[in-house]
């Protein structure tokens, strides 16, 4: 039935999750939907999401109101804060699984069951209901309890192997890149699941590994893996860019990385503005990439015409000539930058705690059904009472539930 | 039987590179109905390969460009490059030539039974063949069109040219990491980029086909792969909006100063050089997890009390790196990697990708699946679908495609083109399952 689209606000208005997910990739998931409209209700521990002792903090100073991890994960969201191990705790997330389209989780593999709150009684309850389960290595197989981080997932799932440099250890990504990868898979698991139940009628249980969405993911490692099926070759590290005009160059001010200009010698000639340069025979020739001489004068050549130039005077060049081209920008940079300020991709929001916040906003635009704008990551607790109420609590109940440390509310 | 989760959805894929087909992959996992619309007169670059006859050389070349079934180009290379072949399950392929009147008005019947329409070319590509959004609505009024162009189809790089690793360049990931002691210039390409604009565009479209349920509108989305990757940055974003901080790259060392934290030589039946060096990364994220560990290795002498605390440790961090790295290396990794975990302490072999088909886990979870492509090239092990639905287990419907090879479904079940027709049009060109000649 047609809906009055100004009711609407953002394209997941009225879709109601359960999210028990914590530190990084399940938030990432479920943030991604609060953000497009979804009423998301964190549950957290008393203490709050372990996220919340995880930096940046405002002024270095530790306080799970001031992390900065926990805000960019969890904007948009409503937070109750639950003892899961309360004996009252699995009567409550029965009430709020009642009045949810999704329940999405990242805890220990089997920690719902234990609470009688697992999938088979969601499914049973609840025939259109999905639970999306993030988990490090999958709810089977033999690591299903094993424990990971960012680091651990990347070096096994993920191709860190083939980063860095032949002579040290292989080295990761920032962050938790790969963690915020996964998490963006698990919302892909998330949507695909709600649109099963209202569109079939049928409530699925995904299992999301966070390995798995290494190993299935788009970054190098599937081709390396389909190089060494193939053909018996490995990818190895410190190759990815040895030799040709695919690396990361030093210019005037900085920096610029650049893919492949040695395929196109026509746009690398208009690039440097030389039609005579590399206009001789020789280049053409097959596997003159490959010959070291030849090799180091392209490189001469390349290196002499950036270093006069700076990363954004390069960058201009190469648009014109439809050169593979990018700058390397820092943050700082970035923030200043016009093209993105006048596309909107920066939001603001100011926050109890943390004061006016301007990060980055709407992962996409969307033209019939807009980003409703993220909202502030909430406060420990800060909607306890009104989700509670929301499930049939009445005022009693509530503050019984809060002064038997069931519940905490700010 | 319940349908999969997107069952009756078709997309028209016109996607290049990555981040494009990763995402009209997972749509295609999920159940849409995907099909891949090529042209034999226009090679694609770095979609089915670099160029549609490679030089026979160019099986000399390093992994992946130069990894080829059996170590043969054979007959049609482009539907089996290693870089790209594994986004191309559970898709169709139809081929017509869109410079061409005729290729444009095949197309738009097409569209006229489609659902989304997903591209991620530089924004004028689509546009010069006459494909915009309001052609695509003047056939079908609550179609949806997925645009993911590289910086946003406005602006001044609106037609700046990138694969993922410039978009992170310019994003500000590849300043972000390697050692802090190595230039920007001994970073490795990545391309982190394409999965973040992939998996969202997936969503994107889904939450566009729940917004046309509800609504029964259609809707154009614009995907700036750049600004969707934002998100592996958070951290670095957060410090800045919050303390004005410009973030340092820290190699290996945890953003969140947990330590021990690193990657750890292990015993090795090789070097480097042949990509036969071991190593295990290990993460003490908490104090217990430190006990753990100091328990595995037998509670050496250095292991004194001061290091039960994170601050006694970040105090030592260099020492308990050194003392750790010297343990570690006695072990094979994964013998290392099942003492440690069994111990509880997060712990996994840094796998280098051969090594992938023999691990347990990825065993038990049957990631990987022989097929069998066009052209008898043998039979390989590809990547499956890595989301598993309990009601529905995604499959692989359709091993990775050839181009051209649901031609005679596409053109005869779906426009309803008869025999005659049908052979016209391959002797015109828009059929075909090889590039033409003239196509380097």
């Amino acid at each position: 039935m047609p809906e009055s689209t100004a009711e609407l606000k953002g394209p997941l208005a009225g879709v109601a999750v359960l999210d028990l997910t914590q530190y990084i990739a399940g938030p990432y998931a479920t943030k991604l939907l609060a953000d497009a409209g979804a009423d998301v209700i964190k549950v957290e521990q008393l203490q709050g999401d372990p996220s919340r002792r995880l930096g940046p903090f405002k002024d270095d100073r530790p306080d799970r109101e001031t992390s900065g991890s926990f805000y960019y994960f969890n904007t948009s969201k409503r937070s109750l804060a639950l003892d899961l191990s309360h004996q009252m705790a699995p009567e409550v997330l029965g009430r709020l699984i009642d009045r949810a389209d999704l329940v999405v989780e990242s805890l220990r593999p089997g920690r719902l069951d234990e609470l009688g709150r697992g999938w088979a009684w969601v499914h049973q309850q609840r025939p259109e209901v999905s639970m999306v389960s993030v988990t490090n290595f999958g709810l089977t197989g033999p690591y299903r309890d094993y424990l990971a981080s960012e680091l651990v997932l990347f070096g096994f799932g993920g191709e860190m192997y083939s980063m860095g440099t032949p002579d040290r250890e292989p080295v990761r990504m920032f962050g938790t890149a790969a963690l915020v990868e996964s998490g963006s898979a698990a919302a892909v698991a998330a949507m695909g699941a709600l649109t099963s139940g209202a569109l079939h009628g049928v409530g699925q249980h995904v299992d999301v590994s966070l390995a798995d969405s290494q190993l299935g993911g788009i970054d190098r490692r599937h081709a390396w893996i389909m190089s060494y099926e193939y053909a018996g070759k490995k990818g190895l590290r410190g190759s990815g860019s040895v030799g040709t005009g695919s690396a990361v160059y030093p210019c005037a001010d900085g920096y610029v990385e650049l893919t492949g200009v040695q395929l196109r010698l026509d746009r690398l000639q208009d690039m440097l503005g030389h039609p005579e340069w590399l206009d001789d025979a020789r280049w053409g020739q097959p596997g003159a990439f490959f010959d070291p001489d030849l090799v180091g004068e392209f490189q001469a050549l390349l290196t002499g015409w950036l270093i006069e130039r700076t990363k954004r005077e390069v960058w201009a060049e190469a648009q014109r000539a439809r050169v593979l081209c990018g700058p390397l920008f820092t943050v700082a940079e970035l923030f200043a930058d016009e093209h993105f300020r006048e596309r909107g991709f920066w939001q603001r929001n100011d926050h109890a705690a943390l004061g006016s916040v301007e990060i980055p906003g709407r992962p996409f635009v969307m033209g019939a059904s807009p980003w409703p704008g993220a909202r502030s990551a909430p406060l420990l607790g800060e909607d306890s009472r009104d989700v509670l109420r929301e499930a049939g609590y009445d005022a009693s109940e509530i503050e019984r539930l809060i002064a038997t440390r069931a519940v905490g509310a700010s | 039987m319940t349908p999969l989760p997107l069952e009756g959805v078709r997309v028209l894929d016109f996607c290049v590179v990555w981040a494009g087909p990763f995402g009209t992959m997972l749509l295609g996992d999920l159940g849409a109905e995907v099909i891949k619309v090529e042209n034999p007169f226009v090679m694609q670059p770095m979609t089915r390969g670099t160029r549609a006859h490679p030089d026979p050389a160019s099986i000399q070349a390093p992994a992946p460009a130069g990894a080829w079934p059996g170590n043969e180009l054979g007959p049609r290379p482009w539907n089996y490059t290693t870089t790209f072949v594994n986004v191309y399950r559970n898709k169709k392929s139809v081929t017509m030539d869109l410079r061409r009147p005729e290729g444009m008005e095949l197309l738009a019947r097409l569209v006229a039974q489609s659902d989304v329409i997903y591209e991620n070319n530089a924004s004028e590509t689509l546009p010069k063949l006459g494909i915009t959004y309001d052609w695509l609505r003047s056939i079908r009024e609550d179609i949806i069109m997925l645009r993911a162009p590289a910086y946003g189809s406005s602006g001044a790089y609106e037609n700046a040219r990138a694969l993922g690793v410039h978009l992170e360049s310019v994003m500000g990931h590849t300043l972000l990491r390697g050692f802090a002691d190595h230039a920007p210039t001994e970073t490795t390409p990545i391309y982190s980029g394409d999965y973040m604009a992939g998996t969202q565009g997936a969503l994107a479209v889904m939450m566009a086909l729940w917004h046309r349920r509800r609504t029964g509108e259609g809707q154009l989305i614009e995907l700036s792969q750049a600004e969707n990757a934002a998100g592996i940055l958070a951290q670095a974003f957060m410090d800045h909006a919050i303390n004005g901080r410009a973030t340092e790259r820290r190699g290996n060392d945890s953003y969140y100063d947990a330590v021990p934290y690193g990657v750890y030589p292990c015993r090795s039946p090789g070097t480097a050089e042949t990509g036969d060096d071991r190593w295990i990364s290990i993460s003490v994220l908490s104090d217990d997890q430190w006990s753990a560990l100091a328990g595995a290795m037998g509670e050496p002498v250095w292991a004194t009390p001061d290091l039960e605390e994170l601050a006694g440790r970040q105090a030592r961090r260099d020492e308990i790196d050194r003392e750790l790295a010297a343990w570690t290396a006695q072990f094979d990794d994964y013998e290392l990697f099942h003492r440690l975990q069994a111990a509880g302490v997060p712990a996994a072999p840094v796998l280098e990708a051969s090594r992938v088909h023999d691990d347990a886990q990825i065993q038990a979870r049957g990631l990987f699946q022989h097929q069998d492509l066009w052209d008898d090239i043998g039979r390989y092990r590809y990547l499956s679908p890595f989301l598993r639905f309990s009601e529905t287990p995604l499959t692989v419907r359709q091993p990775p495609v050839a181009m051209g090879e649901h031609n005679e479904y596409v053109y005869k079940q779906l426009l309803g083109v008869d025999d005659d027709e049908y052979a016209r049009l391959e002797a015109e060109g828009h059929i075909a399952m090889d590039f033409d000649p003239s196509v380097p």
